[in-house]
């Protein structure tokens, strides 16, 4: 072997793969620019940010707790100008208060924070689940295979937001337990199905065989050759779950089953309890419900809409030449 | 005039990256009953020039130039003359055709259907005859008519993609890498077979494939393609035995041989130039022993070396493709 | 068994079969096997280039992919370096992949398109644990140099999309080289590459086979490939080898009716050579539980009733070579 290739100085492999790493995210970054869609998905998703954010900042400088807690503010000055609660949008209350006297915009930016971990947490949960039993499935095949199948077949008809209505009758569903169940139990539907049939693709690829030729096990095959090359699809079904989550726990807090302190979805719920969601009362106060369901539905779509561009990057057969 | 004539072909494709300059200024004519042989490696514009005579090209390519058949400019007829042409004038073998028959129909159901939608004053009984006249043409017996394409194997199936092409009596086929995907035992039978239709029903064929071997039997003349342009053409016997540019010598003493004495195999250097940016002047001239600095600066064009013989090269090689050899060492 | 195993093979393979179970229907019992691989024996010697060459499904790829244990064989031996490495396992099989490499057909298909060019090449040290990952990365650059990769550092933190499919190949073939393996097994490596750049392949792996002192099964089904890499060729008819002889000897006087066919069926390059037309019936015939008779039976031009009442023939040294044919 020549002595001159092993005395010129080479870049450290970490240092390559850092700087690899940058270069395809400047990459994959140009792709998704060409998606209107995603972008606008991405600046509501940043809008949001910007609001959950916004809440705690607000809270500690500007806002006295007393009055805009989400959860237990109240507000004497609105009683005191004569007004009543709800009270319409003001200067104070940007947009209003609700019928126990509490800051909605306050409601509104705390939910935010709560929708993003919910939604973002029980993706990853599924995701993750989801790669793997995929990966598994594929790789052995057989008796594997036939059980993580048919268990998705029965989590595909099975209806999870009914099954969490009846857990929630058994025990109390906090924030924390709600993600782990949602998240656990898209895990082992759909999506294993969709991956698996990548993995398979993966799978019978030459580069699997040379990696066995090497003298490569089970798990060095699986975790370095066919979870990475089933990471971007994983990645964008997240973007679809995470929409998943967070219109799960809308429909949830609504129907009241959820133990937490305020959701976008709680805020509806007790909009169409106080009866301004009903008959007469929809006219009365629409800054009880219309923020609420408006954000859901927008974060829900931004999610989906990033997705979207994503599948670009993900599926080079949909990119235009 | 000739049959189909090709004037300055140009191609380009605007992509995202830039224009890609995919068939470049090709000039060649195709006479009746004759057998024209397009060899080149891939990526050379070979198959793009043929779909740019059917006018089979995707949204973002840019043509000039003329494509003449029986006299008439192909590049100037509208989309629905432009269809006839194409079912009775000019048919295509595709490439990898094989592979694209409908799984859920019969073979003959097929061909029935692609001539009943083209002539839909045929009887679907007149039509079924054709078919079993077609699949004794190709030699196939006419019972595989009602098999599906799964049922036959890749020889048949290529067979009976052939008769489908026939369907209609075309005056031209192009056929892009027939036989490509198949074993040579069934190569021969198929590539003997449509020689023997070709001379029967006084044909044309152009030929088109990256197989200096199957091409050199096929075909009464060649054309040879290099980074988008035609090099050289001529007939197939003066081609082979002394071809005037240095790229068709390479290409042929670097194509392994199993009859006759062994011989070294030239090693080529470089790679096949991407066509985002060719290189300047002859596109050759990166891996060419021969070339000078003229070579870098003007494009050579195609011109007579023998009557029929043409070149595209400043440094023609003139004598035996030996001298080939002992220049690349 | 003790074998004795003569001092000049490296590898011998002796009655090898893999059969594969065709399933039908509901119940999952197998009633029919398909014959990949029929009782196949041959000797590779050090430094040899031995062709396997046949046309599609003839059980080429098999027998390779038994060959290095990407499969297990249903019966037979494989001896390297008088080792029976037919049934190994676990930590024993893991050893045995240290000498052992296959380079595939495929240049697109046979590098992950997520590692870049040194995690590819590095990847048989890292599975086998071999030395640090500064020390696997200059012997990767070393390896990139040797195939043609050069400046290697231009090339380690590439992806396999932003290379020719001639240069992918040469990291396959770095790939198969860096753990200094004894016996590569190379399926069609220049298949799917072009003329000009196929040439430029089979010299790099001739010249690393020198200079390493490996030997090479190489799979075809182009026997003029065959030609220029081959010292010994080998042909394959439905999962049965029936010549096997120097390459030479079997080109310019083939004594199998079907290795007759086989050479006279390719396109010869020069219009002024004619070429015997192809004496051949019908199309190869299904691998599924053949009928005992000889295997070329239903296409073969010079059978008679007695190949049609006999198992396939053996093959026996005929003239030097070996030949499976009772009339040959």
């Amino acid at each position: 072997m020549t002595e001159a290739a092993s005395l010129r100085p080479l870049e450290s492999p970490w240092h390559a793969r850092l700087r690899l790493w940058r270069r395809s995210l400047a990459a994959n970054w140009e792709l998704f620019k060409e998606s209107k869609i995603g972008l606008i998905g991405l600046f509501i998703i940043a809008f949001f940010g910007l609001l959950s954010i916004s809440h705690p900042i607000l809270m500690a400088t500007v806002w006295d707790r007393q009055v805009y807690d989400p959860v237990h503010g109240f507000d004497w000055e609105v009683i005191k100008a004569g007004g009543q609660n709800p009270a319409p949008p003001s200067l104070r209350h940007l947009l209003g208060t609700d019928p126990w006297g509490r800051d909605v915009f306050s409601q509104l930016a705390y939910s935010a924070r709560t929708e993003f971990f919910l939604g973002v947490m029980a993706a990853l949960i599924t995701v993750i689940i989801g790669t793997f039993v995929a990966a598994i499935s594929a790789y052995y095949g057989g008796f594997v295979d036939t059980f993580f199948m048919r268990t998705a077949d029965v989590m595909i008809m099975f209806p999870p937001i009914a099954f969490l209505i009846l857990l929630s009758a058994i025990f109390p569903l906090s924030l924390w337990s709600f993600v782990l169940v949602l998240g656990v139990l898209y895990g082992f539907g759909t999506i294993t199905i969709v991956l698996k049939s990548q993995a398979l693709s993966i799978q019978v690829k030459p580069f699997i065989e040379a990696a066995k030729v090497s003298g490569g096990s089970s798990l060095h095959v699986i975790f370095s050759h066919i979870i990475p090359n089933l990471l971007p699809l994983s990645f964008l079904y997240m973007m679809f779950n995470v929409t998943n989550a967070i219109f799960s726990e809308a429909v949830l807090s609504f129907f009241g089953v959820i133990n937490v302190n305020m959701s976008w979805g709680l805020m509806v719920q007790m909009a169409y309890e106080a009866g301004y969601l009903t008959g007469a009362g929809i006219t009365q106060a629409w800054w009880l419900f219309f923020p609420a369901s408006l954000s859901i539905t927008a974060l829900c779509a931004a999610f989906y809409f990033v997705g979207r561009g994503l599948d670009e990057i993900v599926n080079p057969r949909l990119r235009k030449i | 005039m000739a049959l189909l004539e090709v004037r300055h072909l140009t191609l380009h494709y605007r992509t995202k990256r830039g224009e890609v300059n995919a068939v470049d200024n090709v000039s060649f004519t195709l006479e009746r009953g004759e057998a024209l042989g397009i060899v080149g490696e891939s990526g050379c514009g070979k198959t793009t020039l043929a779909l740019a005579i059917m006018r089979l090209l995707p949204e973002n390519a840019y043509l000039e130039g003329q494509i003449f058949f029986k006299e008439r400019d192909l590049l100037a007829l509208p989309e629905e003359e432009m269809r006839r042409v194409r079912w009775k004038g000019i048919s295509m073998i595709f490439q990898a055709a094989m592979n694209s028959l409908d799984p859920v129909y019969r073979v003959g159901e097929q061909i029935v259907e692609a001539m009943r939608t083209h002539e839909p004053t045929i009887s679907p009984e007149a039509a079924r005859e054709r078919v079993a006249e077609l699949f004794q043409l190709v030699g196939m017996s006419p019972d595989l008519i009602d098999r599906y394409p799964h049922e036959m194997s890749g020889g048949m199936r290529q067979r009976a993609v052939i008769a489908m092409a026939l369907a209609s009596n075309p005056d031209v086929i192009i056929a892009d890498e027939p036989t490509t995907a198949l074993d040579v035992i069934v190569q021969d039978r198929i590539l003997a077979q449509l020689d023997e239709i070709r001379k029967r029903l006084d044909m044309s064929v152009i030929y088109i494939s990256h197989d200096v071997g199957v091409i050199a039997e096929v075909s009464d003349r060649v054309g040879v393609m290099y980074a988008g342009k035609l090099v050289e053409i001529g007939p197939t016997a003066a081609i082979f035995k002394s071809p005037h540019h240095p790229y068709t010598a390479a290409l042929m003493s670097a194509f392994p041989r199993l009859h006759g004495e062994k011989q070294e195999l030239l090693i080529v250097p470089g790679e096949p130039p991407n066509l985002l940016s060719p290189p300047p002047g002859c596109r050759f001239h990166p891996r060419c022993p021969y070339a000078t600095e003229l070579c870098q600066k003007q494009e050579p064009l195609l011109e007579p070396f023998e009557s029929t013989h043409l070149a595209a090269c400043w440094h023609p090689l003139l004598q035996k493709r030996e001298t080939l050899r002992a220049r690349a060492g | 068994m003790a074998v004795k195993v003569a001092a000049e093979t490296l590898l011998r393979v002796e009655n090898l079969a893999k059969l594969f179970p065709v399933q039908k229907g509901l119940f999952r019992r197998a009633r029919e096997f398909i014959h990949a691989v029929d009782g196949v024996s041959f000797e590779i010697r050090p430094q040899e280039t031995l062709g396997l060459v046949g046309e599609s499904g003839c059980g080429k790829t098999t027998t390779g992919k038994l060959l290095v244990r990407l499969l297990k064989p249903t019966s037979g031996h494989i001896y390297l370096n008088g080792k029976d490495i037919a049934q190994l396992e676990g930590r024993e099989l893991k050893q045995f992949h240290r000498t052992v490499q296959m380079i595939f057909q495929d240049p697109y298909g046979s590098l992950n398109p997520r590692h870049t060019i040194f995690q590819i090449v590095s990847e048989p040290l890292k599975v086998q644990g071999i030395g640090t990952v500064l020390e696997r990365e200059a012997r990767v650059a070393q390896m990139l140099e040797l195939v043609g990769l050069s400046p290697a550092e231009s090339f380690l933190f590439r992806y396999p999309h932003e290379l020719s499919g001639g240069q992918r190949q040469r990291v396959a073939i770095a790939r198969a080289m860096i753990i200094n393996p004894s016996f590569i097994v190379a399926d069609e490596p220049t298949s799917m590459l072009d003329v000009s750049i196929r040439t430029g392949v089979m010299k790099l792996m001739r010249d690393l086979q020198k200079e390493f002192g490996i030997s090479y099964l190489y799979i075809t089904h182009d026997l003029a490939v065959a030609r220029y890499m081959c010292d010994r060729i080998a042909v394959m008819y439905l999962g049965k080898i029936v010549e096997l002889g120097p390459t030479e000897a079997v080109i310019q006087n083939p004594l199998h009716p079907y290795t007759k066919a086989l050479i006279s069926a390719v396109p010869v390059p020069d219009p002024e050579r004619g070429r015997p037309p192809v004496a051949l019936k019908g199309e190869v015939p299904s691998l599924a539980d053949p009928p005992p008779r000889c295997r070329f039976y239903d296409r073969c031009p010079i059978a008679t009733e007695y190949c049609r009442t006999h198992d396939h023939p053996p093959l026996e040294e005929k003239a030097g070579r070996h030949v499976a044919c009772y009339e040959a």
